[in-house]
């Protein structure tokens, strides 16, 4: 990080993500919220790259700009009356929700000063990430996967079936 | 300080023949202390694309379209029509930047900017010749694979902020269209990773390389790759919207689909994107493939065809001469096969596509295990 421009660009993407998070929470409009989680996730993206996470960042890229964020559209989309800004909660409860947002934070600054369990590496990483991945996956995690990759089967054929046209039922 | 940054600038050229040296040396080059180097690294694709569209995309297309279907095309500006391109470009700057009053104007504008970002992006780890990419990553090809769902968000947001019931459909059935051939396409490519086991550009395209020239392109390497390739560039059609897969943009049925309301430099804007990922896809069927900047020729005896056409101009001349053909390939089925329906295009992805994508990703693995 000692190059002036890393730095440079590294700032500029932090201020890209925190702008247009902010800016999913604060507009009015539905539609917006929606277009502008793109520049959230793309700045999430980059700032795994500064983490030499690139296999990380581009996954991020495939499954929440790419799936989520297009399935998100959609249902956006296809929603009516999304563009009626009246919508809101007539439900405040401003002094609870100031609370937990602070509890919320305090916990997190605390563990962040207070814990030094970062666990670096024995060894610094030779060659591909993306072989590492490939290993570990199905060497040492081969369990969580297969159960992650029949979850999703799972989900993937109760889709479908709620999706299916119902024939006897017409 | 212009002393050294003139001898930096000029060592790229004379570097010579080691990977990655060009753009190395252009990443190093700093003016002022300002990393100018990186700037010309990221406009050398842009500039590439600009010149591409213009010549060949815009005039070559229409040449070659009206050479098909026994036309002349166009021949009033200049000698053969070359010109045409440079009025049609002063046309579109002069035209006025209309937005329509009930578009919504955020959406709209930024549309056709999304879009172009989005098939710009994926240039970065296309190997433009043995010493120039742009970005040498090691998961270069999941990139490239990745980076396209940008587009997506670029074309719901035209089709959406034009406010315009056939720019909606356009934009709707774009988006299904590629969010459902991706499926085939990436496995097509895994196909490709699995026969170089790598997914850096760089390394798949010297694993390809070789004294017998086209013989070591991973098509020509095993028995099966000719049907991930088929997959990959049938799928890669629908996934630039080009016919017989333009139901987006159906004349016939939606205007001009997502880009109905779009006039000026915005439509151009849209016309470039589109062009920057006809190229795209045909620049990484060549590389995964075809093998990319190698020369296809083959050393015969003592004619050593390949080493005369090798080297990282060559490299240069011959990865744009194989895009330049799938283009061409565009093209040519453009006029040639009638477009599909919405149903035919889903079942010819979910049920003929994608099955026989896994399956030459079986056989693919079973030839890459058991076949040395």
């Amino acid at each position: 990080m000692s190059n002036p421009t890393y730095t440079v660009i590294f700032y500029l993407f932090a201020a890209i993500t925190v702008c247009s998070a902010a800016f999913v929470v604060f507009t009015r409009n539905v539609i917006y919220s929606a277009f502008s989680l793109l520049f959230t996730f793309f700045g999430v993206a980059a700032l795994y790259v500064f983490l030499s996470a690139d296999f990380i960042a581009v996954t991020q890229v495939v499954v929440y700009v790419g799936g989520i964020l297009v399935l998100l559209l959609f249902g956006v989309m296809f929603t009516n009356g999304i563009m009626q800004t009246g919508q809101k909660s007539e439900v405040f409860h401003i002094v609870p929700g100031t609370f937990l947002l602070a509890g919320i934070i305090g916990a997190l600054l605390y563990t962040f000063y207070t814990s030094h369990g970062w666990m670096p590496s024995e060894s610094t990483l030779q060659g591909s990430i993306v072989e590492r991945i490939g290993f570990e996956t199905m060497s040492r995690y081969v369990l969580p996967f297969e159960m992650v990759s029949i979850l999703l089967l799972a989900a993937l054929i109760g889709a479908a079936f709620l999706a299916r046209f119902d024939k006897s039922g017409k | 300080m212009s002393s050294t940054a003139l001898s930096q600038f000029s060592i790229p050229f004379l570097m010579g023949n080691n990977l990655n040296a060009w753009s190395e040396a252009l990443a190093g080059f700093n003016l002022l202390g300002l990393p100018l180097g990186l700037v010309i690294l990221a406009a050398i694709p842009l500039v590439f694309i600009a010149l591409y569209s213009l010549t060949y995309g815009v005039y070559g297309e229409r040449k070659i379209s009206a050479f098909m279907q026994d036309r002349l095309g166009p021949m009033e500006v200049g000698k053969w029509g070359i010109l045409q391109t440079i009025a049609d470009i002063l046309k579109l700057l002069q035209k006025e930047d209309i937005v329509p009053t009930s578009a919504d104007k955020f959406l709209f504008v930024i549309g056709p900017g999304v879009l172009f970002v989005g098939s710009f992006l994926a240039y970065a780890v296309l190997p433009f010749s043995s010493a120039f990419i742009g970005a040498s990553l090691n998961v270069g090809l999941f990139y490239a694979i990745g980076i396209v769902a940008l587009e997506v968000v670029g074309i719901l947001a035209a089709g959406w902020g034009s406010n315009n019931k056939w720019s909606l459909y356009g934009a709707v059935r774009s988006v299904a269209q590629i969010v459902s051939y991706e499926i085939p396409a990436a496995i097509a490519l895994l196909c490709g990773a699995m026969m170089a086991g790598t997914l850096d550009m760089q390394q798949i395209t010297i694993l390809q390389s070789g004294s017998l020239g086209f013989v070591h392109f991973f098509l020509f390497q095993s028995p099966i790759a000719w049907l991930p390739f088929l997959i990959y560039f049938i799928a890669s059609l629908a996934e630039v919207n080009r016919a017989p897969f333009d139901i987006p943009e159906a004349e016939s049925e939606l205007v001009a689909g997502y880009f109905t309301e779009y006039s000026g430099m915005k439509f151009a804007v849209i016309f470039l994107a589109e062009y920057g990922s006809m190229f795209m896809v045909s620049a990484i069927i060549s590389i995964v493939f075809l093998g990319g900047w190698n020369s296809p020729l083959p050393n015969i005896g003592s004619l050593a065809l390949n080493d005369m056409t090798s080297g990282p101009v060559w490299g240069a001349f011959w990865i744009i001469m194989k895009g330049f053909f799938f283009i061409f390939v565009q093209m040519w089925l453009r006029w040639t096969l009638p477009r599909l329906r919405v149903d035919q295009l889903m079942y010819l992805c979910w049920k003929v596509l994608t099955p026989f994508a896994f399956v030459s990703f079986v056989l693919t693995a079973i030839w890459e295990v058991y076949v040395p």
